[in-house]
């Protein structure tokens, strides 16, 4: 029976990392249709501001929280102003520019930090169920993604802002006649985005290793959760990141994490075949 | 210049590669020569990428699935059968092979653009995974040890062919990978030239219209990519005889990237540009990696973003451009319509 509430709570685990892992790609993604594939080195870039501020003598959660959120979103607003607001509407070159980015910021944290892993303590306990040990820290990650989302919804759905920025994510053009400024919106969108991801590194630092490469693991993962679950932020997201995290966690625990990774690739490819315009598209139309 | 005389001129570009070819075990050193080498069979998956990506439109991210899927059937095959010729063969056929299933896949579900690069780039990662998790003695083809991460050492090398006991010395070994190098640039110049490659250009022009006149853009999309993983795989194989080693790295995304800078930087569109691009690069690669100031992702990187923000056409067409400012208007007009023009780098994807 134990065996079971640790597998529950590894599914969760699962799904609530992988949510927050995605949901600033599908902020950027789904309302600007900016492929980042810089994705993976802003989470990157979360967990070092995370790991760098907690071993200089910052708290912990202050240093998650707030430091991380905070050092991204600033990073993702220069980043807009320099490269990505030329590249609007380019699909193909802001691939390129934003694989070109992750490799540069890839190489000044190696140049900075070396190549060695960082790590911080995990904070909050373990617990155990039967003959098994679980930490709070997992309760803590699902009850972060359900706070994201709800502070994600509350500002889309009920903020001026999020009004604008859904007018010009349906139609940039329309929302510009009508007195808005699109090019304030992007870059808004982006650092928020960006912000999120950052939020995401943070929270993953303390229960991942943390070396300048480890984005690499996480931007195929994102891209796939992002397209499979379509175009709609927050029900897409949640869709298939509850998809993807479970097919994940349980065909690890019967096999291998790395087969485990290879079904969840597996799946997300038929999926996209099966649902071109991914989850959302198909069962949650008009949704947020 | 009328046809005639470019057509010489091209035969006579071809003479001075082959002889260039020829003569270079003479002229250099065996290390640059071995340099050299690598960077011929790394010529030969830039070929790969930009023929399906400059010319059929198709940009993937995950060409070294093709590429690693080339080396390891070499690899397991060589060992196997100790003669390289079948295993070079079985190093065409399976990424082809491959590309069949995965082009049948990706083309004919209709998925588009985007969603091509995601599933590229995961399939990729799911060989990069699958392989480095084959280490122990249960994993095993035939004699072949897969060897996980650690990968499969003295994989052997090219010999004549059917002749296992004369393996190939470094010199034959270059000659192989630039003759290769050559007459795939040939093939495929050749291919573009004939009505074949005029379709596949028209489908990444237009699909609606090359389907209105008549031409499947689904199964037109679905060759070029299976020519693309063909040659990707014999770039494997070549890269794999080059280092007699093959391990998981050779599918890894860092390479991936590096074919889409070669790609980018030498011109899409071209065919010359690429190889250029890859030479290029690879260098520069090779020269970081032998200093430590400079980390070398911050370079490639540094150079994708500058050349996709300031030269979006990469080196060879914008060399080409520059050179025909400089011939005078008059001149030009009585010239034909250039073959490159006509198949003019239009920025893929562009919208």
């Amino acid at each position: 029976m134990a065996i079971y509430v640790i597998l529950a709570l590894d599914v969760l685990n699962g799904i609530s990392s992988l949510f927050l892992l995605c949901l600033g790609l599908a902020i950027i993604f789904g309302m600007m249709k900016i492929i980042n594939l810089a994705h993976g080195e802003f989470i990157m870039l979360g967990a070092y501001a995370t790991v760098i501020s907690a071993n200089a003598g910052v708290n912990i959660w202050i240093a998650m929280l707030v430091v991380a959120p905070l050092f991204v979103g600033v990073v993702g607003l220069v980043i807009e102003r320099c490269l990505i607001r030329f590249l609007y509407g380019r699909l193909v070159d802001s691939m390129l520019a934003t694989w070109g980015l992750s490799l540069l910021i890839i190489g000044i944290i190696t140049t900075i930090y070396g190549n060695t892993q960082q790590g911080v303590p995990t904070p909050l306990g373990g617990f155990s169920i039967g003959s098994y040990q679980s930490s709070y820290y997992t309760l803590f990650l699902a009850l972060m993604a359900a706070v994201m989302m709800a502070i994600v919804y509350g500002v889309m759905r009920y903020t001026r802002f999020g009004l604008v920025a859904r007018a010009t994510m349906q139609n940039p053009a329309m929302a510009a006649t009508l007195g808005v400024n699109p090019a304030r919106v992007y870059m808004s969108t982006f650092a928020l985005g960006a912000a999120v991801t950052g939020l995401a590194g943070g929270l993953l630092a303390p229960v991942s290793g943390i070396t300048p490469g480890m984005g690499g693991a996480y931007v195929a993962k994102a891209f796939m959760t992002v397209v499979g679950g379509g175009a709609a932020i927050l029900s897409g997201t949640l869709s298939a990141a509850s998809l993807f995290g479970s097919v994940n966690q349980i065909g690890a625990y019967f096999t291998t994490p790395v087969y485990g990774e290879v079904i969840v690739f597996t799946t997300a490819i038929v999926l996209i075949r099966l649902l071109p315009q991914g989850i959302s598209g198909r069962f949650f139309k008009g949704n947020l | 210049m009328p046809k005639r005389y470019r057509l010489i001129a091209q035969a006579i570009a071809v003479l001075i590669a082959i002889v260039a070819i020829a003569m270079m075990p003479g002229v250099i050193e065996l290390f640059a020569l071995m340099q050299l080498t690598l960077f011929a069979a790394m010529a030969v998956l830039a070929l790969s990428l930009a023929f399906i990506w400059g010319f059929g439109g198709i940009l993937s991210f995950g060409q070294t699935a093709f590429f690693g899927l080339g080396g390891y059937a070499y690899a397991i095959a060589a060992i196997n059968f100790q003669d390289s010729t079948p295993a070079i063969l079985l190093a065409i056929v399976i990424p082809a092979l491959f590309a069949a299933i995965l082009g049948y896949f990706i083309f004919f579900g209709r998925i588009s653009d985007v969603y091509l690069g995601v599933i590229t780039l995961t399939v990729t990662l799911i060989l990069f995974n699958s392989v480095n998790s084959t280490s122990g003695d249960a994993y095993k083809i035939g004699t072949a040890l897969l060897g996980g991460f650690n990968g499969m050492p003295a994989v052997p090398t090219f010999n004549m062919p059917f002749d296992p006991s004369t393996v190939l010395s470094p010199e034959q070994s270059w000659w192989t990978t630039a003759g290769v190098l050559l007459a795939v640039f040939l093939m495929l110049r050749l291919l573009l030239a004939l009505p074949a490659g005029r379709i596949i250009v028209a489908v990444r022009e237009n699909e609606v219209r090359a389907s209105l006149l008549g031409y499947d853009p689904r199964l037109v999309k679905c060759l070029t990519f299976i020519l693309g993983g063909a040659v990707a795989g014999l770039a494997g194989a070549l890269y794999v005889n080059w280092g007699a080693f093959v391990s998981p790295t050779i599918f890894s995304l860092s390479l991936s990237a590096e074919i889409i800078i070669w790609i980018t930087v030498g011109g899409l569109g071209t065919l010359l540009g690429p190889i250029i691009g890859c030479v290029v690069i690879e260098y520069i690669v090779a020269y970081i990696g032998s200093q430590q100031l400079l980390n070398s992702n911050l370079v490639l990187g540094g150079v994708l973003v500058i050349f996709v923000l300031l030269l979006p056409k990469g080196l060879v067409p914008t060399a080409r451009d520059l050179l025909l400012r400089l011939i005078p208007e008059s001149k030009r007009k009585t010239n034909g319509p250039s073959v490159q023009s006509a198949v003019a780098p239009h920025p893929a994807g562009a919208e």
